[in-house]
This record gives structure tokens, C-alpha cells and sequence, in this order.
């Protein structure tokens, strides 16, 4: 069973974002870490794998300046090598163009079971990337997966919908989308630290993937970002300190809604 | 500053459209073209609420057991080259999204997503399509222009317009090309499960109460349940504790959540991450109960209670109950 899990490298979510003025996209040139929508991917594809009693996992990142810490985590926390595509020509890539350089990793990447992918980037939430990137190989989807397993030849998971779950089963190989909390994600052992820094990351350019440069980056995109404004703010309303009799106030504003 | 051609994507459960797929409609109609729906499943049932909003025609998909998305969208491309639609709206729910993608692979378009509003300007080479999303947790309001061949991809977030109808007659209902699409169509659905719901739904109801982690331990959000119950609203979560496995994703408020404008949105032990406030910032009112004076709920909060949620709640539980 050889999984390829792609991960994105985002900026910190906990610091604010920041848009770089002449290019209308997200500031990624500092520090990157691994996507936690991630770390569920990469987790559930080392079960698998252990479960499957053989194979590997393989990561996939696209990022600017070949970087490379958030590919480390994932790496620390036992996936086995990773591909980075990092290529000036790919800066501005939307979701499709970012589906066709999957795709060309997939098959790079050779005898791939299960690719696996978060629902949605925390950084850039477009969540149209694994049914793309399926479309593109030829492969089945099975996405918004909270639950998988894989038996012989075939995957099956439990689907998130809007009522409840449908359990969805399709042969290999086969794209999976999973939720966040699919798994709970193991921190990386300090052994496993030590040990991602001599993993292989084979670092490549669009080009060596076969890519047509017109077909990815800005020239792919064929959008353009027209104007970035303020929202307009909401204004808070009353805060008060509890001393013991607030929630009448509560019941004295669903009143005056007449809530209650 | 008109379009000729606008498709929504409909959806419909139980024999009803779904409340996003009458928004959808309500919008296609303002750009002065025909409206027409792609729908996976049965286009007799609903062609009379769909007319209501404004579809002239439903282009209804036969589902056979697989996934809609690969078959879909293969279906939709067939039709986008016959009839050359302008723009396609896609609601952001599960099977918009995977149809919406998939077209945009098949046809070498690319997509707009998490919308909350379309517009049209004319900027002299005809007409743009432009998508409007928030970025940062809402806090910032991108426009995105279409610069590229027809029709546009467009993936809208619900609640984002007021469904209205425009009172037309039932939409003719049409039957939309079946393709083969090989090894992509082997994804069947095996099995369907259904969680109770107990109350109104949570994109429905006019009160929300909602919990996150400042609850402390699963067995707490019983209190939040309870509050919810008194006041005939609906139980929503933070994706904190939907993470931790505290209650069930399908109440999970936020952006990879569900997006809710009720009348009063009560908002208990939950801080205020952007994913959480992006599900539910257009509440009409919204009350936060919270013990760190900090937290960013209350900077949208209509009334912000800085407390212990295990004792103002129980307390206003307590004071609901009295008053029958």
C-alpha cells in the first residue's frame, strides 16, 4: 500500500495574515509550517500503511523557495520521503493549476494506491483540489471522508453529508479527501525528528513534471484580483463582568428580542 | 451589464430544494439572462418550487448509486459545450463542490470559491463575471475577476442572499446526458445514515446556541443542548470541540461548518477563532458567555457576558424553566 498524502505549507495561522500589495496573494516568503489539516492525512495514510502490513508513505508539497519545515514534520512523524515541487514559474498557481502539478507528481511518484488530501487548505480554503486532481488522473474520489479503510483492492469510507453519513466504496487507486479529527495525529518522537532530517525530498521543477508554463502560475490562473477592502465591522454591543447575575440580563435581552 | 445564460447547481432532499439552491436561483436571476438548474435526481418533483425562483429549464441528472461528482460533471461538460452557458453557480456543500471541480478539471476552467456575492461589470471586451469572498476570517473583501473563456465557476457560501420568488411558472424538466466516464464513476454510495434530528435544523433555526472548548469536558455540552431546547434553537459547536470528538461534525459552525444567520446566536465558552466567526458573524444578535475578558467573540458580541459558562448557564437554564 503506497500512499501519497500532499500537504501544504502555509504561513503560521496563529499570526495575521498579510496580502503582498503588488500581487494581490498571500505573503508566504516567511517562515512556513505543515497545515494541521494535514497532519490528519498523513496520519491516517502511516495506519493505513502499518495496517496494510507494507508499503510507504510518500509526502507531496508545492512551495515557494524550496521549502521545506512543514514537509519535515510530516516526515518526523514517519512518512517515509517526499516530492517538492518548488518553482518560481508556479507562483499564483489557483486550485486547478495546483490539481495539474499533483497530478504529474502522482505520476511521478509511480505505484501510487491512495492519494490523500485535507478537505481544504487552512491558508487558502478553495476545497476543489481533490476532485481536480481525480479528474485529472482518471481516478475515482471519495472525499469529505471521516472514517477509511482499506481492504483488499478497494476503499471504503464514511462520507460526510449533510444529514448524517453515506459509506462509499470504490476500487484502487483512488483519491481520498479526509476531515479534520479522522484520526488523531501522533506528535513527532524526538527519534523521528532526528530522523526526518535525512529523509529524501526530491525537489523538482515545474518543467521536469512536464508542465506547460502557460497552462500553470498567473497564466493559468486567467482571474485577476480586482480589489482587496476592508470589510465592514461589526460593532460590540454591551460587556459585562458576571457577579453572579448575568444571565438575567441575558433573559432580559431575549425579552426585548422577543426571543422568549 | 448582462449575462445570457446562468446555470445553478440544485440540490434537493426529501422531495424540496434546498434553501441554498433558492439563494442561488434568487441571484441568477439578477443578471438579466435565462436561469437554469443542473440537478442530480428527480427535476418532476421540484420543477414547480424551482420555476417558483426563476429556473425556466432543470437539466435533472438520473443518480444511479454512484457519487454524483465524476458522472455529474461529465454530464454538465457535454451540456456546457451545447449550450454555452455564462457563468455556473456552485453551492459550497459536498457534492457542489466535487461536481464543481471535477467540470473544472474536464473543461479547463478554473473556479471561484467560497463566494459570497457575484457580480457583472462590463469593461469594454464584454462582460466580466466577478466573486466576491471574504478573506481572514471575513475581516477583508476580495474581487476576483474571470478573465478567461466562459462560462465562469462559481462556488457561493449559503446564507449569503435572501431567497426570494419570483412567482414563474414550473420549469420545463429536461433529462441530462448520461456519460461514461469509466474507472473515475466507480465510487458507490453503499449505504445512507441519517442522525436524528431532534429540533429545528441548525441552518434554520432562529436561535443558535453554540458551544467550544471553554466547556471544559463533553458531558458539559448537555448544558448547551438544554439552552437550546428551552429555546426552541438549535445546538451548534466550535470546531474545537467537533475535533475532540465532543459532539457530532454535523454541528460544526465555521467555515469548513455550517454557515448560520439566526435571529440570536448564543455563543458559550467559545473564544472567537476566524474559522469559528466566518460560520456565524451575520447573526442578527449575538450573545457571548466567555471568562477571558479577551476573547474575540465579544468583539462582535451584542452582549458579552465575561463569566463562567458553568454558572451563568445552569443559572439561566434555571430562569428559563421558571418561566414555563
Amino acid at each position: 500500500m503506497n500512499i501519497l498524502v500532499c500537504v501544504k505549507q502555509i504561513p503560521d495561522p496563529a499570526t495575521p495574515g498579510e496580502l503582498d500589495e503588488s500581487t494581490k496573494t498571500l505573503k508566504r516568503d516567511g517562515k512556513l509550517i505543515l497545515d494541521e489539516s494535514d497532519s490528519y492525512g498523513v496520519e491516517m495514510a502511516l495506519q493505513l500503511v502499518e495496517a496494510a502490513g507494507g508499503g510507504e508513505v510518500t509526502l507531496f508539497s508545492m512551495a515557494p523557495n524550496d521549502e521545506t519545515s512543514g514537509l519535515r514534520t510530516a516526515l518526523a512523524m514517519g512518512a517515509e520521503k517526499a516530492i517538492l515541487v518548488s518553482d518560481e514559474a508556479l507562483h499564483g498557481s489557483d486550485a486547478l493549476s495546483t490539481a495539474k502539478v499533483i497530478a504529474k507528481a502522482v505520476e511521478r511518484a509511480g505505484a501510487v494506491d491512495l492519494v490523500m488530501t485535507a478537505t481544504e487548505s487552512t491558508d487558502g480554503y478553495t476545497g476543489t483540489i481533490p476532485a481536480q486532481v481525480a479528474e485529472l488522473l482518471g481516478w475515482p474520489s471519495l472525499t469529505f471522508a471521516k472514517h477509511i479503510e482499506v481492504g483488499d483492492g478497494s476503499v471504503t469510507i464514511q462520507r460526510q453529508t449533510e444529514a448524517g453519513y453515506d459509506v462509499v466504496t470504490s476500487d484502487l487507486p483512488a483519491v481520498v479527501s479526509v476531515t479534520a479529527g479522522v484520526v488523531e495525529p501522533r506528535y513527532p518522537s524526538f527519534k523521528g525528528i532526528m530522523a526526518a532530517k535525512n529523509k529524501p525530498v526530491d525537489t523538482v521543477k515545474a518543467g521536469d513534471l512536464g508542465l506547460d508554463a502557460a497552462s500553470v502560475g498567473w497564466a493559468g490562473a486567467r482571474q485577476d484580483i480586482t480589489s482587496i477592502e476592508p470589510a465592514p465591522e461589526r460593532q460590540a454591543g454591551e460587556k459585562i463582568e458576571d457577579e453572579g447575575d448575568a444571565h438575567e440580563r441575558v433573559v432580559a435581552f431575549l425579552e426585548q428580542l422577543k426571543v422568549i | 451589464m448582462a449575462l445570457s445564460k446562468v446555470w445553478v447547481f440544485a440540490e434537493a432532499a426529501e422531495g424540496k430544494p434546498t434553501s441554498l439552491t433558492l439563494e442561488l436561483l434568487t441571484k441568477a436571476r439578477q443578471f438579466g439572462g435565462a436561469v437554469e438548474a443542473f440537478l442530480p435526481g428527480d427535476g418532476a418533483e421540484v420543477a414547480a418550487a424551482l420555476g417558483e425562483y426563476g429556473a425556466t429549464k432543470i437539466y435533472a441528472f438520473a443518480t444511479d448509486g454512484t457519487l454524483v461528482g465524476a458522472a455529474g460533471a461529465a454530464s454538465l461538460a457535454q451540456l456546457v459545450e451545447a449550450e454555452s452557458p455564462d457563468l455556473i453557480i456552485f453551492p459550497m456543500t459536498y457534492d457542489g463542490r466535487d461536481v464543481m471541480g471535477r467540470l473544472s478539471a474536464r473543461i479547463d476552467r478554473p473556479t471561484v470559491t467560497d463566494g459570497i456575492d457575484i457580480t457583472v461589470s462590463d469593461e469594454g471586451a464584454g462582460d466580466t463575471v466577478n466573486v466576491i469572498k471574504g478573506i481572514f476570517g471575513g475581516t477583508k473583501i476580495v474581487t476576483t475577476s474571470f478573465t478567461g473563456d466562459k462560462p465562469a465557476l462559481a462556488g457561493i457560501r449559503p446564507k449569503s442572499f435572501t431567497a426570494e420568488a419570483s412567482g414563474g411558472g414550473a420549469a420545463e424538466v429536461v433529462a441530462a446526458p448520461s456519460v461514461d466516464v469509466g474507472r473515475a464513476g466507480n465510487a458507490k454510495v453503499t449505504d445512507r445514515h441519517v442522525e436524528e434530528q431532534i429540533g429545528p435544523k441548525l441552518e434554520d433555526a432562529a436561535v443558535v446556541v453554540s458551544g467550544g472548548r471553554g466547556l471544559g469536558a463533553a458531558e458539559n455540552y448537555a448544558l448547551v443542548e438544554d439552552l437550546a431546547k428551552l429555546l426552541k434553537g438549535a445546538a451548534g459547536a466550535s470546531r474545537a470541540i467537533v475535533d475532540a470528538g465532543w459532539v457530532p461534525y454535523s454541528h460544526q459552525v465555521g467555515q469548513t461548518g455550517k454557515t448560520v444567520k439566526p435571529k440570536v446566536y448564543i455563543a458559550c465558552g467559545i473564544s472567537g477563532a476566524t474559522q469559528h466567526l466566518v460560520g456565524m458573524k451575520n447573526s442578527d444578535n449575538i450573545v457571548a458567555i466567555n471568562k477571558d475578558p479577551d476573547a474575540p467573540i465579544f468583539g462582535i458580541a451584542d452582549l458579552g457576558i465575561v463569566g463562567d459558562v458553568h454558572k451563568v448557564v445552569p443559572k439561566l437554564i434555571e430562569a428559563l424553566k421558571a418561566r414555563g
